[in-house]
């Protein structure tokens, strides 16, 4: 919403200078989003008169001209091609600083005719494009007088960002109500002088489409003339942004702006039948004043003439039916629109208009009859005609309501000490009118334009919710609702910087954690991969469908139906996608080495549960070169060793986890595996990635990545530790080499071998793994350290050999190996 | 000592002298003191000397024998140390050279600061809430008493799923407003929460990204006042920010899940981008008391419970709080950006040892 600070002043009687107006204007709740404040810079400049433009004797495209500002005549060197003798410019004198260019001016020599200032063209004031030449002023222009008040320009535009709650404060009058509320100023009286019906009019409205329009004002005048509006008119709305069209349309729009209240006028002339009908859309077409073609349907509310349909109610009319200049007779339409209904045809045609802006808002029903009149009054004073009396149909909707304010709910409620007094004169500055007080109330009527507070209307309850609750809730919202809106009006001209700041009472003496056990797990689990070398990373949940398909699934109930882009349609399945991709990105840009995690989300399904919290992690490329050890590529056991630092710093048993040698698809078939809790729960997913994969995304090298699933690994049992067995006695360690078939799995030899003698084996440990063709075909050996730990005393030989032997045929009878 | 032994030992001496290496020591050792050595068949031949001498010659061999033995030792240790000495200085390496890599991983910004927010938030008693990023209409909107006509459901460019669940529509939250309804939900006042998360909008370009992080509060109690909220906020924007002296500013507005609603600025330098002094403010957060509607459609009744509610940017106070100019790197995962921006696994923000 746009105003100058002279049509401010048309309804508000201050000399509050333009910092303290818009300072108050942003504390009170009119957030000012800029102000302009063209005239300053143009100050200096003055309107001149061209007494003689010459040639330049020393230039063929220059004038030397002899030009009288005010302050005698001055010489001026001119490049514009129709500098001309006799003509109105505007002259920029030394010393003034050139809004276009920034430079600033001094009397000079140019091509030995002396220079002592300036005329100025458009675009060197900064007000437009225009610079084929000076401007040229009428002829009656006042020579001296300073050009930006002559001109309109020394009015600073203020633009405020108006909240969806405050319609009225679409309106120049809302917005000095507000201001004199909060002690900046008087807000003038505003009557509409009634204009007399002087005929019967022609035309009249019909409803069929009361649950949009009630109700609907409109008067028919004759005998006008419609040409350009005055240049007030005009300059008023030009620095408001809006384009000067002609007077009628002008007026429309002028009271848009000054009373928030749309107005449109339709040409009679272009107009069949007697009756302008509110009714629902057909699907016809026509076109709007915006520029485009609008097809209303059956939810949207059009007004029609017996020939179709001339507006979108509410919203924008049709060019059909617009004023011009040839336009001799109209009829004035002035109605009051349901705002739910209007900001949904808005939506659905993706129109944003002025009209429609204030409408959705909602518009004060009770200024319709005096609205009427002004704009009446406006068009006969700039277009001349006759009024025919106004016709009128439906009723007007309701609005008179009563709210009351408890005057300690400003304390108890807003934290603010306000007397009873001063809420009451607030309340009644901004148009609520005291009915009915005592010491501890007030009850005010809400104005009509107030259609924010004690709005009413139903909760938006969940289902399932117990009879007593919702009556209680129903009955609270009302109570309280209207209550909290007075206060808010109250604070927010007190000033909400006003009310003290008291900090929190402490809920304990020492503060509970602020997070969960999971939460600080996930914590935990962040510091834990960071400290293990990898760059935390944050990314979209969302990435193309193609690319999360590669990652197992990318269901339809999770493709976003609006995307802001293809490549960001489909919530993904794994975190570890979003690493591949950036991977591959940073590997475009030349490091191709690198270490990612990301904590986040993998979505399975969109219904609730289907988003599960998983940790990935991704090393690609190779380890980096060193003198001291050669490089080599990033591999399965770089990603097994961080899932399980990560499983082992979520206090997972790690005696209970199972690797096992499939893996999704996403990894390498043969390098990758799957880490369980027992037989059937899934912790998470390690391996070199698929080389399809990572071709396909754009990694050249290999990867190795995991994943682990937050929702799988359970809480830690919360016990106190036994006292650890620390035994007095030397472990034993003795070495075995196994030959075993290749295709056994390492794990099984272990865990075969762990469990020969569960007292007395404290530690199994595979130190060399060895493949050659000294060994059978498809065998491999190999090699474990197993740590006996006596415990009641020491160990003879012929115990040590027994144990050894039954680790061997324990190994032996679990995975068929031999000593070697 | 006769002119044998004094013989005997000049010999030893001069033969330690010549000794280079334990071998030739222990040579010597045996050739003196052996079970054959000069001295040991001396001392057996003691017996042979006259009985009036022999005590004398006894005592003096002796001497010599544990003399040379002591000597012999001294040599010995001699030896080993310039051996060791030897030794060392051959296996002499060049310290200057690299060690072995070992990468430092970092923390990312965002989840920094949304760790400082628990721990700050958490010191004045508030939980850390969550709830799910798929959302239906009704927690991102309706129960946040924002209806189906309401421009906030334009202004908010949200995404939708397709599907319904109990008859609304599936969104990306576009705010983590819904966590407050989920939590009100779920459990009884008083209630002190924030909820840090991702959040959607259908927006993308300099300043704009179409999944951020908020951090959403919530406290519900019966005698909270807009008083309590801004002693909330100074409070926690002060020890964010680590400005004891931050300037705050509450400015009227309208959310509608709130009522009355602030807008909070904080003081800054434009130009610097200084926090804290140069008489600018920049805006940083909307707040309210949460409106009696949302209470009542969570099955509370307003006229026994009252609280407040706040909103915050986690990108934004981030930017603000580290000088980073640019959102977009936030997300793109650039390993320089990482590594630059990244904090330290190893300091997480503690209030003890400063956030």
């Amino acid at each position: 919403m746009k105003f100058t600070r002279a049509w401010l002043g048309e309804h508000l009687d201050s000399e509050a200078p333009l910092a303290t107006l818009t300072e108050r204007l942003s504390a009170i709740g009119l957030e000012v989003e800029g102000v302009e404040d063209r005239g300053a810079a143009l100050a200096p400049f003055r309107i001149a008169h061209v007494v003689e433009a010459a040639r330049h004797p020393n230039a063929d495209r220059l004038s030397a001209c002899k030009v009288d500002a005010g302050e005698g005549i001055v010489s001026v060197v001119c490049g514009a091609p129709n500098a001309r003798t006799g003509m109105k410019a505007v002259f920029a004198p030394p010393g003034s600083v050139i809004p276009g260019s920034g430079v600033t001016l001094k009397v000079g020599q140019i091509r030995g005719v002396e220079s002592a200032g300036m005329l100025l063209s458009a675009r060197e004031m900064g007000l437009g494009a225009d610079h084929e030449g000076i401007v040229e002023l009428p002829a009656d222009a006042p020579v001296g007088a300073p050009y930006a008040a002559w001109a309109g320009l020394d009015d600073p535009v203020i633009e405020i960002a108006v909240t969806p709650n405050r319609g009225d404060a679409l309106a120049v009058r809302g917005v000095a109500r507000d201001l004199a509320a909060a002690g900046l100023g008087r807000l003038k009286p505003w009557a509409a002088a009634p204009v007399a019906g002087a005929f019967a009019s022609r035309w009249r409205f019909a409803i069929e489409m009361p649950e949009v329009c009630p109700y609907v004002l409109g008067r028919t005048i004759r005998g006008l003339r419609n040409g350009a509006s005055p240049r007030w008119l005009a300059e008023r709305l030009e620095a408001v942004g809006l384009r000067p069209i002609n007077a009628l349309v002008d007026i429309t729009n002028f009271f848009t702006i000054d009373l928030g209240r749309p107005l449109h006028v339709f040409d009679t002339a272009k107009l069949s039948g007697g009756v302008l009908t509110l009714r629902p859309g057909r699907g016809e077409r026509f076109a709007g004043l915006h520029g485009r073609e609008v097809s209303p349907g059956a939810e949207d509310c059009v007004i029609a003439d017996a020939a179709g349909v001339q507006a979108l109610a509410g919203v924008v009319g049709g060019e059909a039916s617009g004023c011009d200049a040839g336009t001799r007779e109209i009829f004035l339409e002035c109605a009051w629109f349901d705002p739910r209904r209007i900001a949904l045809t808005g939506r659905r045609h993706q129109i944003a208009s002025d009209a429609r802006a204030r409408f959705e808002r909602g518009i004060d029903v009770a200024l319709m009859p005096a609205a009427v009149e002004a704009a009446s009054r406006m068009i006969l004073d700039l277009c001349g005609g006759e009024a025919s009396e106004v016709v009128a149909a439906g009723t007007p909707p309701a609005w008179e309501r009563q709210a009351r304010l408890r005057f300690a709910r400003l304390a108890e409620l807003g934290g603010a000490a306000v007397a009873p007094e001063r809420a009451v004169a607030i309340l009644g500055a901004l148009g609520f009118e005291e009915r009915a007080r005592d010491g501890a109330s007030v009850t005010v009527a809400v104005p009509p334009w107030r259609r924010d507070v004690a709005a009413g209307g139903g909760l938006d309850l969940p289902p399932g919710m117990a009879e007593a609750a919702v009556r209680a809730a129903e009955a609270g919202a009302a109570a309280i609702e209207p209550e909290a809106d007075l206060v808010e009006e109250v604070l927010r001209i007190v000033g909400l910087d006003s009310v003290p700041a008291v900090s929190l009472p402490r809920a304990a003496a020492v503060p509970a954690a602020s997070l969960d056990p999971r939460q600080g797990r996930v914590a935990l689990a962040r510091r834990l991969l960071a400290g293990l070398g990898l760059q935390e990373c944050v990314s979209f949940s969302f990435l193309a469908a193609g690319e999360a398909a590669r990652f197992g699934q990318a269901p339809a109930s999770l493709r976003l139906e609006n995307p802001i882009a293809s490549d960001l349609d489909q919530l993904r399945p794994t975190p570890l996608a979003s690493l591949v991709l950036a991977a591959a990105r940073n590997g475009a840009r030349g490091f191709a080495d690198g270490a990612l995690f990301e904590i986040g989300p993998g979505f399975t399904e969109a219904a609730e549960g289907g988003q599960r919290l998983m940790a990935a992690g991704l090393r690609a490329g190779t380890t980096a070169r060193h003198w001291a050890a050669p490089a080599r590529a990033r591999d399965a056991f770089d990603a097994k060793a961080d899932a399980l630092a990560l499983l082992g710093a979520l206090e997972v048993p790690m005696a209970a986890l199972t690797v096992t040698t499939e893996a999704p698809a996403h990894y390498h078939p043969g390098r990758a595996g799957t880490i369980r809790q027992g037989p059937r729960l899934v912790l998470g997913h390690f391996g070199e990635l698929h080389p399809a994969l990572l071709g396909a995304m754009g990694i050249s090298g290999r990867a190795a990545g995991f994943e682990v699933d937050f929702e799988a690994v359970a809480p830690p049992r919360a016990r106190r530790r036994a006292a650890p067995a620390l035994s007095p006695f030397q472990p034993l360690r003795r070495d075995f080499a196994f030959l075993v078939g290749r295709e056994v799995a390492a794990e099984a030899v272990l865990r075969a071998a762990r469990a020969a003698e569960r007292e007395l084996i404290a530690e199994v440990a595979l130190f060399d793994v060895y493949e050659g063709p000294e060994l059978a075909e498809g065998m491999r050996s190999l090699a474990l350290e197993v740590v006996f730990q006596p415990r009641e005393k020491s160990l003879t030989e012929a115990e040590i050999e027994a144990a050894c032997a039954r680790v061997v045929a324990a190994v032996a009878a679990a995975t068929g190996a031999r000593l070697r | 000592m006769n002119d044998e032994l004094q013989a005997l030992r000049a010999e030893a001496d001069s033969a330690l002298a010549a000794c280079a290496d334990p071998r030739a020591l222990e040579a010597l050792r045996v050739g003196l003191l052996g079970r054959s050595g000069r001295l040991t068949l001396l001392l057996r031949d003691l017996g042979k000397t006259a009985p009036e001498a022999r005590r004398e010659r006894g005592a003096a061999l002796n001497r010599l024998r544990d003399e040379l033995a002591a000597r012999i030792e001294a040599r010995g240790a001699e030896l080993e140390a310039a051996a060791l000495a030897a030794r060392l200085a051959a296996e002499r390496v060049d310290v200057t050279l690299p060690p072995r890599p070992r990468e430092n991983g970092t923390i990312h910004p965002i989840s920094r600061t949304m760790e400082e927010m628990a721990a700050i938030f958490g010191a004045m008693g508030f939980a850390v809430a969550e709830g799910p990023d798929v959302e239906d209409d009704w927690r991102n909107f309706g129960a946040l008493n924002i209806p189906e006509h309401h421009s906030a459901r334009q202004d908010m460019d949200t995404f939708y799923l397709p599907g319904e669940r109990e008859g609304r529509r599936r969104v990306l939250r576009t705010h983590t407003s819904p966590v407050q309804i989920r939590t009100m939900l779920a459990s009884p006042p008083p209630i002190r929460v924030i909820a840090p998360g991702r959040t959607y909008r259908a927006d993308h370009d300099a300043t704009h990204s179409p999944m951020f992080h908020q951090c959403e509060g919530l406290a519900i109690d019966r005698d909270l006042t807009l008083g309590h909220l801004k002693g909330c906020l100074i409070d926690f924007l002060r020890a964010f920010f680590a400005a004891p002296a931050l300037p705050v500013r509450f400015r009227a507005s309208y959310f509608p899940f709130t009522e009355p609603s602030m807008e909070v600025d904080i003081g800054w330098n434009r130009r610097t981008g200084e926090i804290g002094r140069g008489g600018d403010w920049l805006e940083i957060l909307g707040s309210g008391m949460v409106h009696p509607r949302v209470l009542a459609n969570c099955g509370l009744d307003p006229r026994e419970w009252q609280g407040f509610a706040f909103g915050m940017g986690v990108e934004r106070v981030t930017m603000l709080k580290h000088g980073i100019n640019d959102l977009r790197p936030f997300y793109e995962s650039d390993l320089r950006w990482l590594r630059h921006y990244g904090f330290s696994p190893f300091a997480p923000p503690m209030l003890h040892e400063g956030v």
